[in-house]
């Protein structure tokens, strides 16, 4: 038994220590939030917070992520920056099919977790792993950048 | 005339219900949907039999619920891929329904006859027709609601229906000052008859129809909530992968499991007939057992297939005459008299639909019924096919249409390919079961866009005007051997194949239009735009070079010979204007390169701004204009024709699925990679102003991308692209 600690509620989980973080949110825990794309971090769609920090779920082994504290897409509104790049993902309308919006938000907040003002040439950087077939890009920087006009009013990264 | 997609999709004759079966079915809908406000009973105004010229009614409650709290549920018959149909159609039903916008939610609706498309004898989205065949059905069902909604209050208030009102989900007497809420009139309004006569708005008054709309699945897609296929769990249910044939066609020889039944985790190991499936409890088991399959093949034809090979045959067959698809004049007289003469070859590959959601379904099946949940775009067909599977009728299975990670023409299968197969497996395996494709099984799938080899002659007069025209184009059918081919296959021609070049609308005499249909065992399918993808890039680079030819500007070239009422020449213009076409003065080392096209009845113009970065294409901005008749949403044809250009770009740039004996040499987004966000160009859209009824706008934004990329890397270094992808090819 393995002990995840996601989106701050603790969780005993029964899965070979080599299975991806991935399939232990999915198949284990039904949070089907987090995405499968491509299994091997080649599209961002998997996308969740360990400690804070951007990771491929479909590479991260399970023994990895305990321990550590995971945010998922569903716990991404329980801090005011994830709430704010939510804010920012409804208002510019970005999702079309949808499917890759899970990744896209977790490395968006990510990034301005990290860089709460990031330049065009940064936004580009830290979401060019993030894939999205129906071709959003455009609207995800401009959630980007309008979550990152809003950051100084928030509290960064704290909990709401 | 009928329109490309009626044409293209009459051809289901095996799933025409009888009349009677139509109103069996509309009968059943109405008992099923029973809550809040639902009219009439027993059928009798199921005017499914309209007499001749006279709309039919639909039923307004297989569409529209009225809950006594005034929330509004519209059931959508078409299924929602990103597209925005989900928004854009609630839109037709709430602005004849005077309904208030922000108590509106959507359902997807369940498999039945009332929600066939308008067109087609079969419930299906695709074609870029939703909005189009929807335009006036889901207005009039509006439409009748409100009107009962406004005779209840008024047989209530005892004063004549024509005094009163609706604004806002509410029925107002403005001379008693009486108002009544749709929550509260529902009851009484759905025991009232249907409306004889329905009058629609006029666009001037529209309230919610032309505006901007946020679309209304975005809250469910930014916080994990909505559900796709790969989301639904069962009880008991299995996790099923499969090993297919590395080569199409072929069958399993022999194979050993012995190593995938030892894991932990692993239910068991089945035969199907499209290959060995492994059924464990979870994705991870499910895979890795599957990965230790010794499996013998017996590969059969499809193992002699090479990409090179085939393209070689491909040219061949290219200069040879083929099955006349256009013939205006006389092509020898016509080049006769030309002054100069351009021949020319094109290559492109085929390609995977690469949705980011890999395919999946989920199938409980019993004795005596199957349900079904998955995205499809395509529930009719499946839900037939599922049943023939089952040994079922097909009113005893149910489809549960979930959103759809992406369809792009995929999902939309006239074979029912993934859903068959998910129905075999749940048959032998005997639970509950969820088959799921990694993204290299989906990858490596087939069902592709088919590859095509064209060649092309062509001759400008003395004063510069085309004067002949020689397309001759090789390639699979994509409705070859399925329900679709007695339809649109007419003389040999499968419209598709030919579609965007014998429907080029360029002013030439002696033109002709020919095709070769090959044959091998390689799936194909339709892919965004269709045979559209191709044709634009070869006929507008083609334009391109002959606009060269004559030493003329190719905006001008073009306008010169494009007929003089052509809904062509206003988006050309205006891309044009736009852009600042003839007196921007851009970066240096940048061009413009254009293009114009019309599919599904939808004109694009596009304007590319593209640079070499180390010998590379960037394409830094894309000015679009855009004919689709009345614009519903604005706001969501822009995400359309971003969406458009993106998937167009991936593919110009990026995008071949090539074979090595018999083998996909692609497995996953390292070698078969989409645009990236550091790719994706600035996109302007701007709409020409029209008063014709909406057009198709999910797909009419690809097909001219290709090439104004192409035509912009010509005026950069002199070099004719004529092969995609542009990746591949050797530019300065």
């Amino acid at each position: 038994m393995i002990t995840l600690t996601i989106n701050g509620t603790d969780a005993m989980v029964d899965a070979d220590p080599d299975t991806p973080l991935l399939w232990v949110l999915r198949d284990n825990l039904q949070m089907t939030g987090t995405k499968y794309g491509c299994g091997i971090a080649q599209c961002g769609a998997c996308t969740v917070l360990l400690d804070g920090r951007a990771v491929r779920s479909c590479q991260t082994p399970v023994s990895v992520a305990g321990g550590k504290q995971i945010t998922t897409i569903e716990g991404l509104a329980d801090t005011a920056l994830g709430k704010t790049v939510q804010e920012a993902w409804q208002e510019v309308d970005v999702p079309q099919c949808g499917y890759c919006q899970s990744g896209q938000l977790m490395s968006a907040t990510a990034l301005l977790m990290e860089n709460p003002q990031p330049s065009e040439a940064q936004i580009i950087e830290a979401m060019d792993g993030n894939l999205c077939r129906c071709g959003t890009y455009n609207r995800i920087r401009a959630a980007i950048q309008m979550a990152a006009a809003k950051i100084p009013a928030t509290k960064v990264g704290g909990a709401s | 005339m009928k329109t490309e997609m009626e044409t293209r999709l009459n051809g289901i004759a095996a799933q025409v219900p009888s009349r009677r079966k139509f109103l069996k079915d509309s009968a059943a809908i109405a008992g099923g949907l029973v809550i809040g406000f639902y009219l009439p009973k027993g059928g009798r105004a199921y005017a499914a039999e309209a007499p001749p010229g006279r709309q039919p009614v639909y039923p307004p409650n297989a569409f529209i619920r009225i809950a006594p709290d005034d929330s509004i549920t519209i059931v959508v018959n078409k299924s929602e891929m990103g597209q925005g149909v989900y928004t854009s159609l609630p839109m037709l039903i709430a602005e004849e329904l005077e309904a208030d916008w922000n108590r509106i939610s959507v359902e997807s609706a369940p498999v039945e006859a009332v929600y066939n498309h308008t067109r087609f004898p079969m419930q299906m989205t695709g074609g870029s027709s939703s909005i189009p065949s929807s335009w006036d059905q889901l207005r009039r069902v509006g439409a009748s609601a409100r009107m009962l909604l406004i005779r209840a209050a008024a047989e209530s208030w005892s004063v004549p229906a024509g005094e009163c009102r609706a604004e806002n989900s509410e029925v107002i007497h403005d001379a008693s000052g009486q108002r009544a809420s749709y929550g509260a009139l529902a009851d009484v309004a759905a025991a009232l008859p249907l409306p004889d006569k329905v009058a629609l708005k006029s666009p001037k008054d529209f309230k919610i129809i032309g505006k901007p709309t946020k679309r209304l699945d975005t809250p469910a897609k930014i916080n994990g909530t909505a559900q796709f296929g790969l989301d639904v769990y069962l009880p008991d249910m299995l996790t099923v992968m499969i090993a297919r044939s590395p080569v199409f066609g072929g069958k399993v020889k022999s194979y050993d499991a012995t190593e995938a039944e030892k894991l932990q985790n692993v239910q068991g190991v089945y035969q199907v007939p499209t290959g060995i499936a492994v059924a464990a409890y979870g994705f991870w088991p499910a895979k890795t057992a599957r990965d230790l399959l010794k499996i013998e093949w017996d590969e059969g034809p499809g193992a002699k297939l090479s990409t090179p090979k085939m393209f070689a045959e491909y040219l061949k067959l290219a200069k040879t005459p083929g099955a006349v698809a256009r013939k205006d004049g006389n092509t020898a007289k016509g080049f006769k008299k030309a002054h100069k003469t351009i021949t020319a070859e094109y290559e492109v590959p085929y390609l995977a639909h690469a949705t980011m959601e890999p395919l999946n379904v989920v199938v409980d099946l019993k004795p005596d019924r199957c349900a079904i949940w998955t995205g499809t775009q395509m529930q009719t067909v499946d839900r037939a096919m599922a049943a023939m599977t089952a040994g079922l009728k097909p009113e005893q299975v149910e489809i549960h249409t979930t959103f759809l990670g992406g369809g792009f023409g995929r999902r939309a299968n006239p074979q029912s390919d993934f859903v068959i197969e998910a129905v075999q497996v749940a048959k032998a395996v005997g639970k509950p079961v969820k088959v799921v494709w990694s993204r290299e099984d989906d990858t490596r799938g087939g069902f592709y866009r088919p590859m095509w080899a064209d060649h092309i002659r062509a001759g400008i007069a003395k004063n510069g005007k085309p004067v002949a025209w020689n397309h001759t184009i090789v390639g699979q059918s994509i409705v070859a051997g399925t329900a679709f081919a007695a339809f649109l296959v007419k003389n040999g021609i499968d419209a598709t194949s030919v579609e965007g070049a014998a429907t080029m609308p360029y002013e030439i005499p002696n033109l002709q239009v020919e095709l070769h249909t090959t044959k091998n065992e390689v799936p194909v399918q339709w892919w965004r735009s269709v045979g559209h993808s191709h044709t634009a890039f070869v006929v507008e680079t083609m334009i391109d070079e002959l606009a060269h030819l004559a030493k003329k500007d190719p905006v001008a070239y073009r306008l010169g010979i494009l007929p003089s009422h052509s809904r062509y020449r206003g988006v050309l213009n205006l891309a044009a204007d736009k852009a600042g076409w003839e007196n921007t003065l851009l970066p240096e080392g940048h061009a413009y390169g254009v293009a114009v096209h019309q599919s599904f009845d939808s004109y694009v113009a596009e304007i590319a701004e593209v640079s070499l970065e180390s010998g590379k294409i960037r394409v830094h901005r894309v000015i679009a204009a855009v004919d689709c008749g009345l614009v519903v949403n604005p706001d969501g044809v822009k995400q359309q024709i971003e969406s458009a250009i993106a998937y167009g770009l991936s593919a110009a740039l990026h995008g071949e699925i090539t074979l090595d004996r018999g083998r996909v040499v692609q497995s996953n987004y390292n070698d078969y990679p989409p645009l990236r966000l550091s790719e994706m160009p600035q996109v302007e859209v701007h709409f020409f102003d029209s008063h014709e009824p909406p057009s198709g706008i999910g797909e009419p934004g690809l097909p001219p991308i290709a090439p104004a990329v192409a035509n912009a890397v010509f005026k950069l270094t002199g070099k004719r692209l004529r092969r995609m992808p542009f990746d591949k090819e050797k530019i300065v």
